[in-house]
């Protein structure tokens, strides 16, 4: 939303006054505000937990309480334990809350925001391995929060997403001010050059390199576009910033544009994505009543505007060459490369293609200047990522870290451990293009070369955490079936290589394995790999690569002893009752439902095998640990 | 397209307003490049599917080939030719929710409502589709039913899940005969 008072801005100058007024009323001051400023994350996460519903009964309550002209609530983007939503942080104390729910609203006006005292059974508990949670009330203590630095989620959760005046109190789009005033499109090149940034999207390219590529190109005509096709299941960093940030792209793009030398953009997002269209449609909106986007931006000559293009659910469209057929209103199938985009794009036009958090990267970059970003992170790879928790871990979401954190402190220090206190067995990182990552490089730096020397891959981040019962060989057959069944069939390495891959790990995981498959596995890989047409080929085998290298005694269990180790493969399951442990209670032989259970009372029972469905009610109904799964 | 295919409600204007706002549609978008995507998704959502008269309709006023637009709509997987029920039930099969037992939901509302994915019941009330990755792994397992989130589902709550949209449409029906 934008304040009818805000006019289009017609230099760099009305900015800065812009930006001192909103500087006043918005909460990117310090200075203690005489109102009190409730942050309730409405991010997707905590909206699927009921955040709205959560305002609207904390909203009445206020009012109720005569305190809505002395406590204001602000919607803001995703502010990361999604698993411990609704959250939401209190006054300039910072004190969090989570799991909020509606009927929670009274005591939380009552208590907190009229006599002022923490509202103890909502607040955060630091997970102790083997211990009683420790209380933590305040944000900035909490390990979650404090080991963090966010430069790509500087606002999410700070700012509501919907009013740009609040980007601008942020120091938002000073940066294209800047660039606009006092830099040639050189100087940005050079900026981007000094800051040393990778693309965020996957094969970490060098981000000024794509723009003078792109920047040198003969041509009137050219494009910036932004990939916001965040396929990879297992992450949702662009998704969030979509939702909670999403001036900061639209500055990104505009600074990219100029550099270029580009009038036009599209930001191509995933069908998957409501909100995160609705919250950047209302933005271009803002940004446009606002003098940001179109004709003469801020008073210069510099014209630029935006334009949202849909996916329809087809995950190769992330690839650069597919996303843009798919924006020509073409099949969205990968061509041949090179020609690469940045000189032969969009319509045949020089087009930069990058994704969502490289680009929100930008406004920063510039703004802060690129030794400053080059300070972080690692030699080779500069800078903060932003990874999405998810799987077998206790505080599931988004976290921003220094590249070159490793993968323990990420996911013992930050995330809260694995889920039951089971054993890290795993961490899946890269999604059908990445892979695993075992327990004995847990103090891998997490970084681009790093991650590729373990035959993973950065990708977008995402990073799925398992424990000990998941089944390796299963994991591949599981990606296997996602790149085979989201394979565009266009080359034929791609569509009827990871089909017979696929063939063969179903047939491992059914206990058919035979003498050698893991060799032709790895045939198939290697072949697919040199030939297959796109990156969704070329990274197809990845996770099947992976598992092969860390976890080859599982294949060995599946293929040669017909045994699943963690008991996850259905077919390979055996229950067995333990004859020292059974005390012959015949709960479990009333439970089956096959009566394959066996035995007299008092006496150990017996499981007849060729009758058992594996359902696994046995194990459930015995009170002495003596039915075993193996 | 068959008959049964067809719009079988009462309300006999109905496929005209949709016409007329599928002209609107065209109208819009008739000059500008790489307009086939956003007029086909604005068109579904017009028409719930993508009926065959309106596939040649939008070729002839876009003047593209049919054989294209065919192989952009059966290329993505959220383009449907055919109808849906009132209830668009998605689980999400990603990884983290994968890790969490998706497949073991699946399985259920599969059991529950007879019907396999991409199919739709009998009554019409609900279709099956699966997704990859809603971007919600923080709540997973993750089911969709229309636009409502249900996280961390297991397979003992789909038929409590199921039986909100059932008693809706009984209540729909109601107000209706009323």
């Amino acid at each position: 939303m934008i304040s009818s008072n805000v006019t289009r801005l017609k230099s760099v100058e009305q900015l800065s006054a812009l930006r001192e007024k909103c500087l006043k009323n918005s909460l990117g001051s310090d200075a203690k505000d005489a109102t009190e400023k409730i942050l309730l994350c409405a991010g997707g996460g905590c909206i699927a937990s009921g955040a709205l519903k959560v305002k609207e009964a904390l909203q009445q309550e206020i009012e109720h309480a005569g305190l809505a002209d002395r406590v204001t609530i602000v919607p803001t983007g995703c502010l990361g334990p999604c698993t411990n939503g609704p959250v939401m942080v209190i006054g300039n104390d910072k004190v969090f809350y989570q799991q909020v729910k509606p009927e929670d609203a009274k005591e939380i006006v009552k208590s907190h925001l009229i006599h002022g005292k923490i509202v103890k059974r909502l607040i955060w508990h630091e997970h102790v391995p083997d211990g009683k949670p420790k209380p933590v009330p305040l944000q900035t203590d909490i390990n979650f929060f404090k080991r963090q630095i966010k430069v790509v989620l500087r606002n999410c959760g700070l700012i509501d997403p919907g009013c740009i005046e609040d980007y601008i109190a942020r120091d938002g789009y000073q940066a294209l001010g800047k660039v606009l005033t006092q830099m040639s499109g050189q100087d940005v090149l050079d900026e981007v050059k000094t800051a040393g940034i990778r693309g965020r999207g996957g094969a970490g390219f060098p981000l000024w390199r794509k723009w003078d590529f792109s920047r040198q190109a003969e041509g009137e005509i050219k494009y910036v576009l932004c990939n916001a096709d965040e396929g990879d299941p297992g992450a949702f960093m662009d998704r969030s910033v979509l939702e909670g940030d999403p001036h900061s792209i639209i500055e990104g793009m505009a600074i990219a544009a100029y550099t270029i030398g580009a009038r036009e953009g599209f930001v191509y997002v995933r069908a998957e994505y409501p909100l995160a269209v609705e919250r950047l449609g209302q933005a271009i909106v803002d940004a446009r009543n606002t003098g940001l986007l179109g004709e003469n931006i801020l008073g210069t000559d510099f014209c630029f505007d935006l334009e949202i293009r849909m996916g329809s659910g087809a995950f190769v469209c992330g690839e650069e060459t597919a996303l843009i057929a798919s924006l020509e209103g073409l099949r969205g199938e990968p061509r041949s490369r090179p020609p690469f985009p940045a000189i032969k794009g969009l319509w045949g036009k020089p087009s930069v293609l990058n994704n969502v958090e490289s680009y929100a990267n930008v406004p920063a970059i510039i703004f802060n200047g690129g030794e400053w970003f080059a300070k972080m992170g690692t030699e080779k790879s500069r800078g903060t990522k932003v990874f999405a928790l998810a799987g077998d871990i206790n505080i599931s979401g988004l976290v921003e870290v220094p590249i070159g954190t490793t993968l323990r402190e990420l996911v013992f220090d930050i995330g809260g451990g694995i889920l039951k206190d089971k054993k890290f067995k795993a961490a899946q990182i890269g999604g059908p293009s990445g892979g695993c990552i075992p327990a004995e490089h847990l103090d891998v730096p997490l970084d681009f070369d790093s991650l590729n020397e373990l035959g993973a891959i950065m990708g977008s981040g995402g990073l799925v955490v398992m424990d000990e019962h998941t089944c390796m060989v299963d994991v591949a057959r599981f990606f296997l079936e996602f790149v085979q069944e989201e394979s565009c069939g266009k080359c034929v390495p791609c569509r009827l290589g990871t089909k017979q891959m696929l063939d063969i790990l179903q047939r491992i995981c059914h206990g058919e394995g035979r003498e050698g498959d893991c060799e032709l596995l790895e045939r198939f890989a290697k072949d697919i790999k040199a030939s297959a047409l796109c990156g969704l080929g070329q990274t197809a085998p990845n996770p099947v690569l992976s598992t092969l290298r860390y976890f080859r005694d599982e294949y060995d269990a599946h293929i040669h002893d017909k045994k699943c180790p963690a008991g996850r493969c259905k077919a390979l399951l055996a229950y067995h009752i333990d004859s020292e442990k059974c005390i012959g209670c015949m709960a479990c032989a009333k439970k089956c439902p096959v009566s394959a259970i066996i035995g007299k009372p008092g006496k150990p029972h017996e499981i007849i095998h060729e009758k058992c469905i594996h359902c696994g009610a046995c194990m459930m109904a015995c009170q002495f640990d003596a039915v075993v799964k193996e | 397209m068959t008959d049964e295919n067809k719009c079988t409600c009462t309300c006999e204007s109905s496929e005209d307003k949709l016409s007329a706002r599928l002209g609107e549609l065209l109208a819009k978008y008739r000059r500008r490049p790489g307009a086939l995507m956003p007029v086909l998704q604005q068109a579904q959502g017009i028409y719930g599917y993508l009926p065959e008269h309106v596939l040649r309709r939008i070729s002839d006023e876009l003047r593209e080939p049919i054989s294209k637009v065919l192989g952009v709509v059966t290329f993505y997987s959220f383009f449907s030719q055919k109808p849906r029920g009132k209830n668009l039930i998605r689980v999400c099969m990603g990884t983290a929710c994968y890790v969490l037992n998706a497949q073991g939901v699946l399985d259920a509302i599969k059991d529950q409502l007879s019907i396999d994915v991409g199919e739709t019941t009998k009554d019409k009330l609900f279709t099956l589709e699966t997704g990859r990755c809603f971007g919600a792994c923080g709540l997973a397992p993750v089911v969709t039913i229309n636009e409502d989130v249900f996280q961390r589902v297991d397979p003992a709550s789909i038929g409590d899940i199921l039986d909100e949209y059932r008693g809706a449409n009984v209540a729909d029906q109601q107000e209706a005969g009323a």
